[in-house]
C-alpha cells in the first residue's frame, strides 16, 4: 500500500513519517508537495508534524489554503484514511476536517517526553490492531497540543465516540496530573463522524524501534496496514 | 569627519586606523571604516588570540575540514562525514535573552548546512548567575525558551548539553551552542569565491537595520549604557530558516555551486571578504540591488547589518535560472548582487558609484593580530591554598548527599531539556540528562555521540589544569556510551584580553587544550572565542567549553548512564584520591571556591577511555557514568535514579586530613577524574575486571544494584543510607520548583 | 485606507497567557488590575479609500484568515 506524506513549508517531521512507512513497514511512500494537487495514488494520507508555515498566525492556520487541501478533503471525503499527527492534527482542524480548536499548552511552555494514552475506540483505521482500553506508552512533542471543544461539540464528540484516545497515568486512568497540556477530556486524538480521518498529537512514528526506546507506535501503522490489507 | 570620537565609536584604536590607512593608501570613507572595523573587532579577526589558536591540534587522519572554514568536519565512514561546531551568543543573551539565544541557535545551524550537511543534533552550554539571585530566572527561562523556539521550530533535536549556575556568570550569561550535521564527505561544499565572471548571490530574509555594530558589540564590555544596545540584537525566524536549509541543500546537490556561506557576524562584510579571500578572489556587489526591508539604508547600514537568515552564494556562470528556480520552489527570492572578479578586492557599489574599495586579506588574513601582554593573576596562588584542617567539621554524609543532588550544578535539568524536542528526526538513542547524547545515523547501522563540558571554577583555580580536566570530560563523556572519540571543538570564554591577567589565563587554557587534544588524539575542528565577559571591571571565571564527537560502529550497542537489573554488579574504574580542590562539595558546604583541581595524568585517562569503549563493543557492561561533579557518591545516585532501585555500595578510606569525618566526606565526595561508574551482570563482573587490569587501569568491584536504599560504606562504616525515592524526589524537584507556575 | 483587525478570545476559553499576565502584575503590586485577556491586533493597508469597502474587506479577512471562529471573535475599525 502507498502512503502519502504531505509536506508544508515548515514540516519537519515529513522524514520521520517515511522512514517508519518505507524503513520500518516496508510500505510505498511518497512525498506529497503542499503546492500540488496530486496525491500520486497514495492509499492513506499523512499530514506530519512540524510548523508549518511557521505556525504564524496560529498553528496550522496557513496551511489549509495549500492547493494539495483541496485534494486531501475530497480524498476523505470519498473515505480515504487521513491520519494528522501533531500539526497535521492541527492542520486537520484548522481545515474544519475535524471540529474544534487547538490552544497553547496550559503550562506555556513546549513539552517533550513520553505519555501513556488509553485506545478508546478501536474501530478507526489507525487503531483497529489495538485492544478496547489498551495502554501505549508514545512520545509527545509540542507547545500548542491543548484540544478545547465548546460544550456542545464535546458533548457530542463523546456521545458519538469520536475521541480515541485520551492521556491517562500508566495504568490507564484518566487523571489531571498525567494530563500533559491541558486539553479537554484528557483528548489527544479524536476522529470525524465518519472515522476515516484521525488527528492525534502524539507522535507515533516516534515509537515504532525499539532502539529509539519504544515500540508502542507500530500498533498506529500496523492497524492502517492491515486495514487496507482487508480492503 | 573621522576623528577620535568616531574612531572610539568603532573600536579601532589609532595604531589600527594608521594601518586601514596604509592598506588603502588613502583615508577610508565612513563605509569603509565600517567595514574594518567589524572585520577587526575581536569577534570576527581574532586578534588577541591567534597567537595562541595556533598552536593547538588540528590534523588527523580522520580530520576532513580543520579550522578555517565556517564549520570542522571528521570522518565517520561509509562515505559520509560528522560536520560539527560550537559557537557564543554570551553578550546579545544577556541583553535579550530570548532571541539572543534564538539567534545563537540560528548561526550554528546555518554554519553547518553551509557546508553541505544536514543538521541533526544540537547541544548547549549555559551558565547564569545563582539560581536565587534577581535576574537569573529571568534570563534562564528567555534562554531556553530561545533555544527551544528556534531548535524545535526547525526540527533539529537537542539531545543534550550542561547548565551551571555560578555567582560569576550573573552579569554575564554564557550561551554556547554546538551543532552537527551529516554530509557525504565528498559533497562538503566551501566557503570560497572563484571564477571571474561567476555571479555573486543573496538569498534568504530582507536586510534591515538589525544587529549593525553587533560585532563590536561583543567585543565590548557592559556597563550602565548597555541599555541603549538593544538595537543590537537581531529577531531570529526559524521558519525562514528551514525554508533556507531545504532550498540550499538542493541547490548544492545540482553542482551549479561554486561556494556558499551564511550571513552572520558583520554580514555582507564578513561573507563578501572571507569568500573572497579563500579563493584568492575579488568580489564586487552594488547595494542597490540587495533586498531591503527597511527605506532609506544606508551602504554603511546594508554592508554592517547583522539581519538573521540570509546566505551568500558564488554559483557557476550558465547556471543562473536553475538556482534561482530551486529556491523560487521553497518561496524564496535569490537575487544577484554582482560577480566574482580578479583583483582581490572587496568593492561595494551603490547604484553603480563606487563607496567602498578594499583589498580583501586586509579585512581577513591581515587583519592585526597581536601579542598581549600576559601575567598570572593576583588571586591565584592565595586561592590555590586549602587548608581542610581549618574548616569545621562538615554535616553527616546523609545530609550533604541531599544538599549536593540539590545543589543547582547537580540538579536534574529535566524541566530544562523537557521544553526542548528532543525526539524529532527519529534518531535520539540516549535521551538528555544521561551523559552524552547520542543519535543514529540513519542509513548506517552507526551512531554518534556528542557531549560538550566545561568548568569555569576548574580553571579559575588552574587554568591550564581546568582546561586538560574538559577535554578529558567531553571525551570521557562520549567514551563512556561505547563510541571512540574522533574530533573536537571548543568555545572559549573569557574576559578582557587587554588585561595582562586575563591574556594568561586564555593561554594557559590553550596550552591545556592541546596537550590533552593531542594526548587523547581529538584535534579541534574548529571553533570560537569569545572576548570581553566582564561587567563593570568583573570578569567571569575563565571558561573553555569542549564538544567532543565519537563514533560508534553499532548503534545496537550504545549503552546509558542508568543502572539495569537489581542483583547486577557496580564497579569503579579508575582511582579515587578524595581530592576535594575546587569541588562541588566545597562550595555547597563551605561556600569556598579554593584549592587545586583534581589531578590528571593523560596516559592513564587515555587508557581508561579506550577501556570503555571496549567493554561496551564486547558488551560486558550494562551502563557508564563518568564521575564528575559531586564525586562518586553523586554519580551512583545519579545512575540509580529512574532505574527502579537503589544501590548499595562500599569503598575504601582515604586519608587526606587527621579529621575523619572530612576523610570520609573526601572518599564520598572527591572529585578525583579518570574514574567511570560502570554496571555490569554478575556474570561479567570478572571479565571487566580481568580487562581493566590488562588495559593498566585500577578497577574495584564496589557493589550491587537494587533494593530501595543509597547506602555507602567507607573503610567499613556506614557513612550514607538513605531512602532512594527521597534522594530522587530532592534531585528531580530542585530546579522544577523555582521555575514551575502551573497556571491552571 | 487602514484597517485595523482585534481578535480576541472568546470569553469561555481559558487563556493562561492572560492569566499569567495578570498574576505579574499583581505581584508587581498592581492589584488595581482585576483580570487580563491576550488577544492579537492586525494593521491592514487596504488599497481602497472608501471606508464602507474597507471594512467589508477586512471583516471577509478577518472572518477567513485572521480569526479561527471556534474559539475568536474579532473587531474591525477603519480610518485614519
Amino acid at each position: 500500500m502507498r502512503f502519502g506524506i504531505v509536506v508544508f513549508p515548515g514540516s519537519n517531521c515529513d522524514e520521520d513519517a517515511f522512514h517508519a512507512a518505507k524503513d520500518v513497514f516496508g510500505q510505498e511512500a511518497e512525498y506529497l508537495w503542499h503546492k500540488d494537487a496530486d496525491l500520486k495514488g497514495s492509499d492513506v494520507v499523512i499530514l506530519p508534524g512540524g510548523f508549518a508555515h511557521g505556525d504564524y498566525l496560529r498553528t496550522g492556520a496557513m496551511a489549509r489554503f495549500s492547493p494539495i487541501m483541496a485534494s486531501v478533503r475530497a480524498f476523505a471525503e470519498r473515505g480515504g484514511p487521513v491520519l494528522g499527527i501533531c500539526n497535521g492534527f492541527q492542520i486537520l482542524l484548522e481545515s474544519g476536517l475535524l471540529p474544534g480548536a487547538m490552544l497553547r499548552n496550559r503550562s506555556l511552555k513546549y513539552r517533550c517526553e513520553h505519555v501513556y494514552l488509553r485506545v478508546e475506540q478501536t474501530d478507526t483505521p489507525f487503531t483497529n490492531a489495538a485492544k478496547p482500553g489498551q495502554v501505549l506508552r508514545i512520545p509527545i512533542g509540542h507547545g500548542e497540543g491543548n484540544y478545547y471543544a465548546p460544550p456542545d461539540l464535546l458533548k457530542s464528540l463523546e456521545d458519538n465516540r469520536q475521541v480515541v484516545l485520551r492521556y491517562t497515568d500508566p495504568q490507564g486512568r484518566v487523571d489531571d496530573a498525567w494530563n500533559p497540556n491541558g486539553s479537554v477530556n484528557a483528548i489527544a486524538s479524536i476522529c470525524n463522524e465518519r472515522r476515516n480521518v484521525v488527528g492525534m498529537m502524539p507522535h507515533p512514528e516516534r515509537a515504532c524501534e525499539a532502539l529509539l526506546g519504544g515500540e508502542d507506535g507500530r500498533l498506529v501503522f500496523e492497524s492502517i496496514v492491515s486495514a487496507m490489507a482487508s480492503r | 569627519m573621522i576623528d577620535s570620537a568616531v574612531l572610539e565609536r568603532h573600536g579601532v584604536t589609532r595604531e589600527e586606523y594608521e594601518r586601514i590607512v596604509g592598506f588603502l593608501g588613502r583615508e577610508p570613507n565612513l563605509t569603509e571604516l565600517g567595514i574594518f572595523s567589524v572585520m577587526w573587532s575581536e569577534h570576527c579577526s581574532y586578534k588577541s588570540s591567534r597567537v595562541h589558536l595556533k598552536t593547538l591540534p588540528t590534523e588527523g587522519p580522520q580530520v576532513l575540514q580543520g579550522p578555517g572554514e565556517n564549520a570542522g568536519a571528521i570522518d565517520i565512514g561509509e562515505g559520509l562525514a560528522a560536520v560539527f561546531k560550537i559557537e557564543s551568543h554570551n553578550h546579545p543573551s544577556f541583553i535579550e535573552p530570548y532571541q539572543g539565544a534564538a539567534t545563537g541557535v540560528g548561526g550554528i545551524i546555518r554554519d553547518i548546512f553551509t557546508m553541505g550537511a544536514r543538521p541533526i543534533a544540537l547541544l548547549n552550554s549555559l551558565r547564569f548567575g545563582e539560581l536565587g539571585a534577581p535576574g537569573t530566572k529571568r534570563l534562564v527561562e528567555g534562554v531556553v525558551a530561545g533555544i527551544a523556539g528556534y531548535g524545535n521550530s526547525i526540527g533539529i533535536p537537542t539531545v543534550g548539553g550542561e547548565i551551571m549556575f555560578e555567582p560569576g556568570y550573573a552579569g554575564n550569561p554564557l550561551v554556547n551552542v554546538f551543532c552537527l550535521g551529516i554530509a557525504r564527505a565528498s559533497d562538503i561544499v566551501k566557503g570560497v569565491a572563484s571564477g571571474v565572471g561567476n555571479p555573486v548571490y543573496y538569498v534568504g530574509a530582507k536586510t534591515g537595520r538589525d544587529g549593525i555594530h553587533g560585532a563590536t558589540m561583543a567585543s565590548a564590555e557592559f556597563d550602565d549604557s548597555s541599555a541603549e544596545k538593544r538595537p543590537a540584537v537581531q529577531v531570529g525566524d526559524p521558519f525562514m530558516e528551514k525554508l533556507l536549509l531545504e532550498a540550499c541543500l538542493e541547490v548544492m546537490k545540482s553542482d551549479a555551486l561554486v561556494g556558499i556561506q551564511d550571513m552572520g557576524a558583520a554580514g555582507l562584510t564578513c561573507s563578501t571578504s572571507e569568500m573572497g579571500s579563500r579563493g584568492g578572489a575579488g568580489i564586487e556587489i552594488d547595494v542597490a540591488l540587495v533586498p531591503q526591508r527597511e527605506t532609506g539604508m544606508t551602504p554603511y547600514e546594508i554592508m554592517l547589518s547583522e539581519s538573521q537568515e540570509r546566505m551568500l552564494l558564488v554559483a557557476k556562470r550558465g547556471r543562473e535560472t536553475e538556482v534561482e528556480r530551486i529556491f523560487e520552489k521553497w518561496d524564496l527570492h535569490a537575487v544577484r548582487i554582482g560577480d566574482v572578479t580578479d583583483d582581490g578586492r572587496l568593492r561595494v557599489k551603490n547604484h553603480g558609484a563606487v563607496v567602498a574599495d578594499i583589498p580583501n586579506r586586509a579585512l581577513t588574513d591581515e587583519a592585526p593580530v597581536y601579542r598581549r601582554p600576559m601575567a598570572a593573576p593576583e588571586y591565584i596562588e592565595e586561592a590555590q591554598r586549602l587548608d581542610l584542617a581549618v574548616l569545621p567539621a562538615p554535616p553527616s554524609p546523609d545530609r550533604t548527599l541531599f544538599r549536593l543532588l540539590a545543589s543547582s550544578t547537580i540538579a536534574s535539568k529535566r524541566w530544562v531539556y523537557r521544553q526542548y524536542d528532543h525526539m524529532v528526526r527519529t534518531n535520539t538513542i540516549n535521551l538528555p540528562g544521561s551523559g552524552a547524547g547520542v543519535v543514529r545515523v540513519k542509513g548506517t547501522s552507526r551512531a554518534l555521540a556528542m557531549s560538550v563540558d566545561g568548568n569555569g571554577r576548574y580553571c579559575y583555580l588552574d587554568p591550564k589544569r581546568g582546561a586538560i580536566l574538559a577535554v578529558a570530560e567531553a571525551a570521557r563523556n562520549v567514551a563512556c556510551t561505547g563510541a571512540r572519540p574522533l574530533g573536537a571543538t571548543n568555545c572559549l570564554n573569557f574576559g578582557n584580553p587587554e588585561r595582562p591577567a586575563i591574556m594568561w589565563q586564555f593561554a594557559q587554557a590553550v596550552a591545556g587544550i592541546g596537550e590533552a587534544c593531542r594526548a587523547l588524539s581529538v584535534p579541534i575542528t574548529g571553533g570560537n572565542v569569545s572576548l570581553y565577559n566582564e561587567t563593570d571591571g568583573k570578569p567571569i571565571y575563565p571558561t573553555p567549553v569542549i564538544g567532543v564527537v565519537g563514533l560508534l560502529g553499532d548503534a545496537e550497542r550504545v549503552v546509558g548512564t542508568r543502572f539495569a537489573d537489581a542483583g547486577d554488579a557496580i564497579v569503579l574504574l579508575g582511582e579515587s584520591r578524595g581530592e576535594l580542590g575546587g569541588a562541588e562539595y566545597l562550595k555547597v558546604v563551605y561556600d569556598l571556591v579554593r584549592g587545586v583541581p583534581p589531578a590528571i595524568d593523560l596516559d592513564r585517562e587515555r587508557a581508561l577511555q579506550q577501556l570503555v569503549v571496549e567493554l561496551v563493543e564486547q558488551r560486558l557492561i550494562r551502563s557508564a557514568h563518568d564521575c564528575a561533579d559531586g564525586g562518586l557518591a553523586v554519580t551512583v545516585a545519579e545512575c540509580a535514579f529512574g532505574s527502579g532501585g537503589g544501590a548499595d555500595v562500599s569503598i575504601d578510606s582515604i586519608s587526606i586530613s587527621s579529621q575523619s569525618a572530612m576523610n570520609e566526606a573526601a572518599a564520598l565526595f572527591g572529585e578525583s577524574a579518570s574514574r567511570i561508574v560502570v554496571s555490569a551482570a554478575p556474570s561479567h563482573v570478572q571479565a571487566v575486571l580481568d580487562r581493566a587490569a590488562a588495559a593498566g587501569v585500577p578497577a574495584r568491584a564496589i557493589g550491587t544494584v537494587g533494593g530501595a536504599r543509597l547506602r555507602f560504606a567507607v573503610g567499613g562504616r556506614v557513612a550514607v543510607d538513605v531512602a532512594v525515592d527521597e534522594a530522587e524526589r530532592i534531585w528531580s524537584t530542585t530546579i522544577e520548583s523555582h521555575f514551575a507556575r502551573r497556571v491552571a | 485606507m487602514r484597517a485595523r483587525v482585534f481578535v480576541t478570545l472568546k470569553p469561555s476559553v481559558f487563556d493562561p497567557q492572560g492569566k499569567t499576565i495578570a498574576d505579574a502584575l499583581h505581584s508587581l503590586g498592581y492589584t488595581g488590575v482585576a483580570d487580563v485577556r491576550q488577544g492579537k491586533y492586525f494593521e491592514l493597508e487596504l488599497a481602497t479609500t472608501e471606508a464602507g469597502q474597507a471594512r467589508q474587506l477586512a471583516a471577509e479577512v478577518a472572518d477567513k484568515v485572521l480569526a479561527n471562529p471556534v474559539i475568536e471573535s474579532y473587531r474591525v475599525e477603519v480610518g485614519e
